[in-house]
């Protein structure tokens, strides 16, 4: 594969990766308000979280301030997001194989991140290796060395940790699809690719680095350096691209689960901007076809809600 | 070694998909570990015209079409609901939910663990949370997304929907208790009970399919008469005349149940089965308002005076109609606020449900009875004496009040100071496990049904009780199980019943305000009796 076609991929995966993202959060977002479905506990319920209490155990809720804790929203959702805590509480075996693919995951985005940051201080003239009298520049070049390094051991053990259960646990079989084994496969090759490489080909991700330079001053046509790093980088490329159409989306859903259905308690009060939004809604024409509802597409839900049954 | 039941099979016609089986059956603690000490399993029996193929009972009894042309029609029929739970205009009220766990789940199955009917029916495959949810996730991706035919199978793996698979699913939409403890287990956020809500709620608003109990003799019948008791308001006046007359004996007070005040503080509206079964519990209520000289009032309107609210397990609209009534009630008597008994449905229908269905002037401030006797007891205008209580008292938490709701402390406080003896099911709070009544079981009892409820869905809960009474479980010992929640106490006292276990272990079940008033010194001791067995 030429240079310019990898930098190519690697573009159409960035954006495709964006948009699909974006479309995904839109189509979510502009659905309709809906039903309250809270599940306890709250992170944001402040002092009555950690048994999972809400404000309705307050004497006349209504007239008091809601308590919001921001501090306990985080506190719910930091341990959650990095720590998988949920896992760890309810399917430790399975915590022990999809904590370090996550947790290898979330290094290797910082991975990226750092190579971003050598290959801009490259552009500003910082040289990026060891013992190069910069500080800057060893630090970046040291921390891009751990970062890449721990970020693809564990993630690789973690993904074929999860294939493994995949293949073999008796209480997923029957639910693996296809695409569950197709996924973690592509996983665990790119993942093997990367690790190879950067043991084989590039153990200071120098050649990486440069890669990303060259992607940020679009400079289509420098040479990768290494098909091993090309075949690195278009496998990442690829599942890039590949991530948010699937239902491993959940990485950015998981707030909507969250935030959106579990954790909404927010209380409807006369003349405020939710039940303008239920207004609305109930304003919606009803199409559903059981005789006791009698929808014709015309009346609309709130009409059938408020009709009187047949005696 | 029996083979394992996959999805797919829900479609292949076959005599039954899966034999509940009592041998399977998760085993109990003493003394209900010798099979002699066991409720016989009840076997069904069915005509050849009603839909049975999914297990060995039956919750709906759906008739078996007589033409394949008729199977087309509901197939036909089941699809077109299901394009309709997938629009904003129909199902504005659970889109976003439903949409993202159809779309999420990564088939960990973190939350077959956290259900009680699975691991009580000795993991049976077809009880799997997941496995209904399966089920209409691939029919989801299959017949409804573009390009289904070959995605779906590849993301999902493969279903084919047939009437038979209709009819196994109408079916175990009702194997759920809808407690949603597996959804508290997802490292995700997927919400199986909501799938099963989502399913129940098809069939009765596309294809008029639903659990005679809760909508012909359930919401319906509220809807007309006033109560799913069939109790007119008449019927219910006189009744807790009787109430108050039987109240003002037990207790020396002078009880009078006041209706339709205007202007009353609170409009008190419990759930109308207590009415009928658990008389003590409205007359507790009646003893504690009196005492406490809170302005409170009944309301005779149809159907107020019945806190139930069965739509919130299957219907949409039905849950709004009641909740609407409800509201325009206390409006219509201009009270401050609206308290809603000791039932736990109830309360997060009217109180969390129904919050985004009641706008403008029918959106009265409505609390739980938790709270509210909480308050009472502590401001000191009940005298009370603890040791009145000096029985072993342990707490059943009602999902609807306490996982659904956060309410979890108020009774918490109310027993450790009233009870003694009081001590904790494990686990407890918003990890509690269902009665096994839950979603309207505990007032299904068709064909076999109780016999699947007390072997199956409320053998966690049993044992849980059994647990908390551990250090003595002999008879002579009278112990309270207390649940604040009619529908749980309706199982509870099912499950006790068919185990003995007032005989076996002198367990007696009751609700919260009852133990209030035992305590209450103003009151003549023994309020509770425990023949109420």
């Amino acid at each position: 594969m030429s240079s310019a076609l990898l930098h190519v991929v690697t573009y159409a995966a960035f954006i495709v990766f964006v948009v699909a993202v974006a479309v995904r959060i839109y189509k979510i977002q502009s659905m309709p308000v809906h039903l309250r479905w809270d599940l306890y506990p709250v992170a944001h319920e402040g002092k009555r979280s950690h048994y999972g209490g809400s404000y309705f155990e307050e004497l006349d809720w209504w007239k008091k301030p809601r308590e919001f804790s921001w501090i306990g929203e985080l506190r719910g959702m930091l341990p959650e997001m990095l720590f998988i805590k949920a896992l760890w509480e309810n399917n430790r075996p399975l915590w022990y194989r999809s904590f370090p693919f996550h947790f290898g995951l979330y290094i290797l985005i910082g991975w990226v991140g750092l190579l971003v940051v050598g290959a801009i201080a490259q552009i500003a003239g910082i040289p990026v290796e060891a013992g190069t009298g910069s500080i800057v520049g060893v630090a970046i070049h040291y921390l891009t060395v751990l970062a890449g390094a721990f970020g693809l051991i564990l993630a690789t053990i973690g993904a074929a940790l999860l294939l493994h259960r995949r293949l073999t646990d008796p209480e997923v079989e029957g639910y693996t699809s296809p695409a569950h084994i197709f996924n973690l496969a592509a996983f665990l090759g790119a993942l093997l690719v990367g690790f190879l490489t950067y043991i084989l080909v590039d153990p200071t991700f120098a050649l990486a680095r440069g890669y990303v330079q060259s992607l940020i001053v679009f400079n289509v046509s420098a040479p990768v350096g290494s098909s091993a790093v090309a075949l690195e980088f278009l496998l990442f490329s690829l599942l890039l691209a590949y991530v948010p159409l699937t239902h491993m989306s959940h990485f950015f859903t998981k707030y909507f689960f969250y935030h959106k259905i579990r954790w909404d308690d927010e209380p409807n009060f006369r003349g405020s901007r939710l039940e303008k939004e239920i207004t609305e809604a109930i304003g919606y024409p009803v199409t559903w076809a059981a005789p006791h509802l009698k929808a014709d597409g015309k009346k609309n839900w709130a009409d059938i809600a408020t009709e009187e049954v047949d005696k | 070694m029996k083979k394992k039941i996959k999805v797919e099979d829900i479609s292949r016609p076959t005599e039954k998909l899966t034999r509940t089986d009592p041998k399977d059956f998760k085993p109990l603690p003493p003394p209900y570990d010798k099979p002699e000490n066991l409720p016989p399993w009840v076997p069904l029996k069915v005509s050849d015209d009603i839909e049975s193929s999914l297990d060995d009972t039956i919750a709906v009894a759906v008739p078996k079409p007589k033409t394949k042309e008729e199977e087309q029609e509901l197939v036909r029929k089941f699809l077109s609901g299901l394009e309709k739970l997938f629009t904003k205009e129909n199902n504005w009220t659970f889109l976003q939910l439903l949409t993202l766990t159809m779309e999420h789940c990564a088939k960990c199955q973190t939350c077959s663990d956290a259900c009680h009917i699975f691991e009580a029916s000795g993991r049976n495959e077809v009880y799997r949370p997941s496995y209904r949810s399966e089920v209409l996730r691939r029919i989801y991706h299959k017949y409804l997304k573009p390009g289904g035919k070959f995605f779906g199978k590849w993301k999902h793996g493969d279903i084919d929907l047939n009437w038979t698979t209709v009819a196994r699913l109408i079916e175990l939409s009702y194997r759920c208790n809808i407690c949603r403890r597996c959804a508290q287990t997802c490292p995700i956020g997927v919400d199986n009970a909501l799938v099963t809500h989502e399913l129940r709620k098809l069939f009765s608003q596309e294809m008029g399919i639903a659990a005679r109990e809760l909508h012909e003799k359930g919401s319906m019948l509220q809807l007309r008469v006033g109560s799913s008791t069939g109790m007119n308001p008449l019927v219910v006046k006189d009744n807790m005349d009787f109430i108050d007359e039987d109240m003002s004996e037990k207790t020396g007070m002078t009880i009078k149940t006041p209706w339709d005040k205007e202007g009353a503080d609170v409009l008190l509206i419990h759930n109308a089965g207590e009415i009928m079964a658990w008389p003590e519990n409205p007359g507790a209520f009646a003893v504690v308002l009196e005492a406490a000289g809170v302005s409170w009032t009944l309301s005779s309107d149809i159907p107020a005076y019945d806190g139930i609210n069965y739509g919130l397990w299957y219907d949409d609209f039905q849950l709004a109609r009641v909740a609407i009534k409800h509201a325009q009630a206390a409006k219509k008597l201009g009270v401050k606020k609206i308290v809603v008994g000791e039932c736990g449905h109830s309360t997060k229908s009217l109180m969390v449900i129904a919050d985004r269905v009641l706008t403008g002037d029918l959106n009265v401030p409505r609390e739980s009875a938790m709270t509210f006797l909480e308050d009472l007891v502590f401001s000191g205008k009940l005298k009370l004496d603890p040791s009145r209580n000096d029985f072993p008292v342990t707490l059943h938490d009602p999902c609807n009040m306490v996982r659904l709701m956060g309410i979890v402390e108020p009774q918490r406080r109310i027993l450790r100071h009233l009870c003694p003896k009081f001590r904790e099911m494990e686990p407890h709070g918003v990890h509690n496990y269902c009665c096994g009544g839950g979603s309207g079981f505990a007032i299904m009892s068709g064909y076999n049904f109780q016999s699947w409820r007390n072997h199956v869905s409320g053998r966690k809960k049993l044992e849980q009780v059994l647990n908390a009474f551990q250090d003595d479980l002999s008879p002579e010992t009278h112990k309270y199980l207390c649940a604040p929640c009619s529908n749980c106490k309706g199982q509870l006292r099912d499950i006790l019943f068919a185990y003995d276990a007032w005989e076996k272990c002198g367990i007696l079940y009751g609700g919260l305000v009852e133990l209030i008033v035992n305590a209450m010194t103003d009151v003549k001791p023994g309020f509770i009796e425990w023949e109420w067995h």
